[in-house]
């Protein structure tokens, strides 16, 4: 029998709490979940830094790509025999679904923007580089590891297969949404996926929902909603995000001017700092190795790397204040001047934080074909997009949903021996609103 | 601070007016393939790259009124035009931002449709294949288009104009 259709004697079963259990059959799949690239995923974490306000967060990205290869795999069995649904494709879009973050590196917000990385390049490398993934896809047949990176890179011509895996309504957000809301404990997040799935139809080149499903998509569109605001937008974790953000700046910047000597020579950040990271270096770095340094860099002789360090890993955050840039701009740059005078460096001590910032998208109509939207199919035959025909969504599709946050350390300031300097910040800062403290908001 | 705004302030401020949101997707990832500094990240979506960093930021400029969103009904559609306000004039007077050669190229890529920027965009979002192979994947990713010969050579043209602009 060839690979591609052996199956394992008996069936597989992963325990899962969001969707009981996923099921593997194919001999493909349980080898790709086998693979030390896969495997990796164990140790970095789905939400980053958001186990800081919600402490139960310490998912990893190995659940959430089992969760979404067990969603494909319930559409897919929802889609045999239906037209427009080509079965041969089956195994492409399990595959697809499974390894469809396998780029993501420890905290790759935060790594991305300060080292200019991007994850899905990653994803394309580790699938078509000399890894054991590649490996196992090839045995499939000859070019079949390319076909999964186009599925993933959106760039596959099968439409309809790009978007089981990447649309507005797909199943990696449909796991992770239900995913981050259980491990959070927010009782938000939750809609009625069984229903999603079966009023879900392939036509050709995109799935669509019937329109008798309508209500079910409102009720994720509405969990979607509120998980940005009250999980993935939290100020707190945002804080703590802002801080890991300086540390990997600092150490770059101290490793950059070569007069600074680390006590413990950032071996596993080199190629990161010189922007010339090759797969190998990118695949051994996880999170246990980002924690083990930034423990270490507790005990460096450079000030700013010491206490962002001692900050991070003692969860001592910044606090933040509302910030309008249109209304405030020239305190900000008084502020500015004010750090630097007392000796805070406002590089790293002074962060206004965006929204856009936020690696995260919230559901948007698509006008002007900017990008593909949600569709429901009509019992003539029509599609319509969701806002035109859902009051909810489309009163919330027109929401204004951006802020932006002026981060610092309090303690710092209180800290200061200059009795006007400090009363003068503080009237700026507290001025702009109230002040919240990171470490006890939740 | 806010380096990424002022950016796109600066490329409202030399456009002067931009029609549509499709096309300003287009405009900021050709821009961003000619070197000029914008960090948006970009994806390939149905319609070509896509960012939507670049949304978000555009809808927190406008709500902090430095950039005017007008919208038009289209009948079928809604179209946005975008428009730099006084407010955010002032916003971008207080940052130095030096992007020599976007003048020029904001001016090549005004007078453009946006169906034809999508080529492009798609064009570039795959030039590391060799041109037969970089022509094919439009084809294939995009093939309800329907792009004549003629529209890919005035964009291979296009491309090698606005890249010598570059140099």
């Amino acid at each position: 029998m060839a690979y591609k259709d052996e199956q394992l004697i008996e069936e597989k079963v992963f325990k899962d709490p969001v969707h009981r259990y996923v099921h593997v059959k194919d001999r493909v799949i349980w080898d790709l979940i086998a693979a030390p690239e896969f495997q990796r995923l164990r140790r970095i974490k789905q939400l980053g830094t958001t186990n800081y306000t919600f402490h139960g967060a310490e998912h990893s990205r190995f659940n959430h790509s089992l969760g979404v290869y067990e969603i494909v795999r319930r559409i897919i069995y929802n889609f045999q025999g239906r037209e427009h649904w080509n079965n041969d494709e089956r195994l492409l879009c399990l595959c697809a679904a499974l390894l469809h973050d396998l780029g993501h590196g420890p905290f790759s917000h935060s790594f991305e923007k300060v080292f200019k990385l991007d994850h899905e390049e990653y994803t394309q490398k580790i699938i078509l580089g000399e890894t054991k993934v590649h490996e196992i896809l090839e045995q499939v047949e000859e070019g079949f590891a390319q076909k999964v990176a186009d599925v993933i890179a959106k760039t596959y011509q099968n439409k309809l297969v790009v978007s089981l895996i990447s649309s507005q309504i797909d199943a990696d957000r449909m796991d992770y949404l239900q995913r981050d809301a259980y491990f959070t404990g927010v009782s938000y997040g939750h809609f009625d996926m069984e229903r999603i799935l079966r009023v879900m139809r392939p036509i050709e080149d995109q799935v669509v929902i019937k329109a008798t499903g309508m209500h079910a998509v409102e009720d994720y569109i509405m969990s979607r909603y509120q998980m940005y605001w009250q999980v993935y937008f939290h100020p707190v974790t945002r804080s703590a995000e802002v801080i890991l953000t300086k540390i990997l700046h600092r150490a770059k910047y101290l490793y950059e001017t070569k007069e600074f000597d680390f006590k413990l020579k950032p071996t596993h950040f080199i190629s990161f700092f010189t922007g010339d990271v090759k797969l190998d270096e990118y695949l051994k770095l996880d999170e246990g190795i980002v924690s083990y340094y930034f423990q270490l860099w507790q005990e460096e002789d450079d000030e700013i790397l010491r206490d962002l360090c001692e900050r991070f890993m003692n969860r001592r955050l910044f606090k933040y204040v509302e910030f309008n840039p249109n209304l405030q701009m020239a305190e900000w740059m008084e502020l500015y001047r004010l750090f630097s005078d007392a000796g805070i460096d406002p590089e790293y001590y002074l962060v206004v934080d965006s929204s856009s910032d936020l690696p995260y998208d919230f559901y948007r109509p698509g006008e002007e074909e900017e990008r593909l939207p949600i569709h429901l199919l009509m019992p003539n035959g029509d599609l319509k997009e969701l806002s035109r025909h859902s009051d909810i969504v489309e009163s919330i599709s027109g929401k204004k949903r951006t802020d932006h946050k002026l981060y610092f350390p309090k303690d710092l300031l209180e800290s200061l021996p200059d009795e006007e300097k400090k009363t003068r910040i503080k009237e700026i800062l507290y001025g702009q609103g109230e002040l919240i403290d990171a470490n006890e908001s939740r | 601070m806010l380096t990424n705004h002022a950016k796109l302030m600066q490329f409202f401020s030399v456009a002067n007016e931009v029609t549509g949101r499709k096309k300003l997707q287009k405009m900021i990832y050709i821009l961003q393939k000619c070197k000029l500094p914008f960090e948006e990240k970009f994806q390939f979506h149905f319609y070509g790259p896509y960012s939507e960093e670049l949304t978000l930021r555009v809808e927190e400029l406008c709500n902090l009124h430095f950039i005017q969103e007008e919208k038009e009904d289209k009948s079928n559609y809604y179209q946005y035009r975008y428009s730099i306000t006084d407010d955010g004039q002032s916003f971008l007077d207080q940052f130095a931002m030096d992007m020599p050669g976007l003048g020029n190229k904001i001016a090549m890529l005004k007078g453009k449709s946006s169906r034809f920027l999508e080529l492009v965009a798609t064009m570039l979002y795959f030039d590391d294949l060799p041109l037969e192979e970089n022509i094919q994947k439009v084809h294939t990713v995009k093939p309800k288009q329907k792009y004549t010969d003629d529209e890919i050579e005035e964009a291979i043209t296009f491309i090698a104009s606005i890249s010598d602009e570059n140099s």
